[in-house]
């Protein structure tokens, strides 16, 4: 089991994580805005997540924390 | 008093500023100054220091740049198209506070100019030749001892203040010799610097040095606190020389190599019955305009002389503000002025004012 | 659980100023995660260059200086020669490092200076929106090559890591790129190396990384990071260019 957090107001909605996650797990949550003004990224179903950290590695602000 | 001998000026200058503790200098080949760098090569090696010749001047400025941001004394030297290529390094430097001590052996200019004395760049040196609002001591010696002095002075001057302080000669000064007197012990102040960026070593918060505000609020604050510095530099730290000023009517206002012409000047003038006095500003900046204000009741006029068009010629005129005539006599490209036309022209100005 | 990936401690909270997918923000996280894994942030002093990057002492926690446009490595070199025991690196752009400062850069490399530059090539410059770099590719578009870049008219783009691998100051110099997964994780050996190389003081270190700008390209982060793979690559090929054998 692995588990992936969110820092909501530091994501600037560029979507390079979900275009890496090989479980396609990571999706823009369209309901909300950040105080940055974008729809930050988020996972639904965590319990597919696999802990591999492609999505941390490819964030470029340092927005994805990943246990396992 | 210490060891004599006989030095060429810009060794002397090299000597100060290895007496003075500075053991970084980074420089680039340009005549009339690069005995400083030859001698540097010498000795630094010898004494723990660094010697750096740079791919160029604007180089040479920003290793002096990074050097004294961790607090380290540090010096460049380079003569008048050379210290034009630092004048950005120098904005910087005054703009992130960072001491450092630069000569300038002033040739004919401008454009590749020539090789030979000038004092053509006074007002790069003490109105500012990079961007922005900014001051920087000019310190200006007039004899291969005080080549020393003022370059050991120039090291507390630039620690006291964080300011970037300017030995500023020219090609006889640097290239002639004379005897120096060395003290046993150099008057050495080294503040110690909590806003170097050394490494914080984990045990204290971040050192930044910059000159970059983004906010005009932050930039213009920033300024304001170092025209504060200047002003308090301008009380305490002006100095010039005042030589037969007690009854003279005429007044020469002369410094470095011409202040020391002027002076035979003053001998001779008195055998004709011609009163003159000199003032001989040590600082260019901050600019001696107390000396002025001293000899305001004695002085008919001021005779201005210069190895350039007349630029201190302008401070001398601001000081003496309207009160009375301002004279000027000057030569250029790496002609030095004559005492016979120095003489001439107080004569005529005795004609004219009586 | 045990927390796998987290910002590094190096690098401040500050949220960064880059644009949405900009990798100056991997390019950052990876100095810092070498500095952490390193331990050398308490001896380590930035050198900031003039660019986007601009203010990265408001994001390395590490002591910082702020160079003038093209003149970090002269800045690196004066602290370095000053404080021969503190690791000092420089984080420039191509416009820093390859157009106004390459004579520093040159000769840092040639003196062999014992410093780490990481130069983050993106084929533009950014800050001021979008003219051409000195490593702008043939026919690519920017607000100074209107019609693409000519050669007849702008000239070649510059292999800074062949430019330099020809000099013998160089210990260690690499070309990563910052384009996928695989790739960061290969970028973020190559930086830690050139650290390692400054440590044991073999002399200059230097990483290229190829960067994207999905503003200044008129891509979005996705597709420049592509761009990065399809066409940078082929001009700006990925590889050590000294040092190759070099252990650390």
């Amino acid at each position: 089991m692995a588990k992936v957090s969110f820092i909501q107001e530091k994501c600037k909605g560029c979507k390079l994580c979900v275009s890496v996650c090989p479980k396609h797990i990571i999706k823009m949550n369209d309901q909300s805005l950040n105080e940055k003004g974008y729809h930050p990224a988020e996972i639904t179903d965590m319990d597919k997540c696999i802990g591999c950290a492609f999505c941390a590695t490819v964030c470029p602000d340092c927005v994805i924390i990943v246990e396992k | 008093m210490g060891q004599k001998l006989l030095m060429k000026g810009n060794e002397a200058i090299a000597e100060a500023a290895i007496r003075a503790g500075c053991l970084h200098y980074f420089g680039y080949p340009i005549t009339p100054q690069t005995e400083i760098a030859h001698y540097m090569a010498k000795k630094l090696p010898k004494v723990g220091g660094v010697f750096l010749q740079a791919e160029s001047e604007v180089a040479a400025i920003n290793m002096v740049y990074g050097a004294g941001s961790t607090g380290t004394r540090v010096m460049t030297s380079s003569s008048s198209p050379g210290i034009s290529l630092k004048q950005e390094g120098l904005s910087y430097l005054a703009g992130s506070e960072v001491p450092a001590v630069v000569v300038n052996i002033v040739r004919g200019g401008p454009g590749l100019g020539g090789i030979q004395p000038a004092q053509s760049d006074y007002f790069q040196a003490t109105k500012g030749g990079g961007h922005g609002d900014y001051k920087q001591i000019v310190l200006a010696p007039s004899s291969v001892q005080e080549l020393y002095e003022l370059t050991v002075e120039a090291f507390n001057l630039a620690d006291r203040y964080r300011i970037v302080v300017m030995v500023m000669g020219d090609g006889i000064l640097g290239q002639m010799m004379e005897v120096v007197e060395f003290r046993d012990k150099e008057p050495i102040e080294r503040p110690d610097a909590p806003w170097a960026t050394t490494g914080h070593g984990c045990e204290r918060s971040q050192n930044v040095i910059t000159s970059i505000h983004l906010s005009p609020a932050v930039l213009e604050k920033m300024n304001l606190s170092r025209l504060e510095k200047y002003k308090q530099i301008e009380e305490k730290e002006c100095r010039y020389e005042l030589f037969n000023d007690e009854d003279a009517e005429f007044f020469i206002v002369a410094y470095g190599t011409v202040a020391r012409i002027a002076k035979s000047v003053i001998e001779t003038a008195r055998q004709e019955g011609l009163n003159v006095g000199l003032i001989r500003p040590v600082t260019l900046w901050p600019f001696p305009r107390k000396a002025i204000d001293k000899v305001m009741g004695t002085a008919k006029a001021f005779l201005t002389v210069e190895m350039s068009a007349g630029q201190m010629l302008e401070d001398v005129m601001l000081s003496v503000c309207g009160r009375k005539p301002v004279y000027f006599h000057g030569r250029m490209g790496g002609m030095v002025p004559a005492k016979e036309d120095i003489l001439q022209k107080l004569r005529e100005m005795k004609e004219q004012l009586g | 659980m045990a927390i796998i990936f987290q910002k590094p401690k190096a690098l401040k909270d500050t949220s960064m100023h880059y644009c949405p997918g900009c990798t100056h923000g991997i390019a950052h996280r990876l100095v810092a995660e070498a500095l952490d894994e390193l331990e050398i942030e308490g001896r380590t002093i930035g050198i900031a260059s003039v660019g986007c990057s601009y203010n990265s002492y408001d994001y390395f926690g590490c002591d910082m200086i702020q160079a003038p446009h093209g003149r970090a490595p002269a800045v690196a070199t004066g602290v370095k020669r000053s404080k021969p025991d503190s690791i000092v690196f420089t984080y420039q752009g191509d416009g820093d490092l390859a157009a106004i400062g390459t004579g520093e850069i040159v000769h840092a490399a040639a003196r062999g200076e014992k410093i780490t530059v990481i130069f983050i090539n993106n084929t533009i410059y950014g800050m001021t929106s979008g003219q051409m770099a000195p490593t702008t590719l043939l026919n690519q578009y920017s607000t100074t090559t209107p019609y693409g870049r000519i050669a007849d008219l702008h000239g070649y783009p510059i292999k800074v890591c062949e430019l330099l691998a020809t000099l013998d100051g160089p210990a260690y110099i690499e070309r990563a790129s910052l384009a996928d997964v695989k790739q960061i994780k290969n970028a973020k050996k190559a930086v830690k190396k050139a650290f390692q190389v400054q440590m044991a003081g073999l002399g200059f270190s230097m990483v290229e990384l190829l960067s994207t700008c999905p503003t200044n390209w008129g891509l979005n982060p996705l597709e420049s990071m592509n761009r990065v793979k399809d066409e940078l690559v082929l001009h700006y090929p990925l590889g050590v260019f000294k040092g190759e054998s070099l252990e650390v």
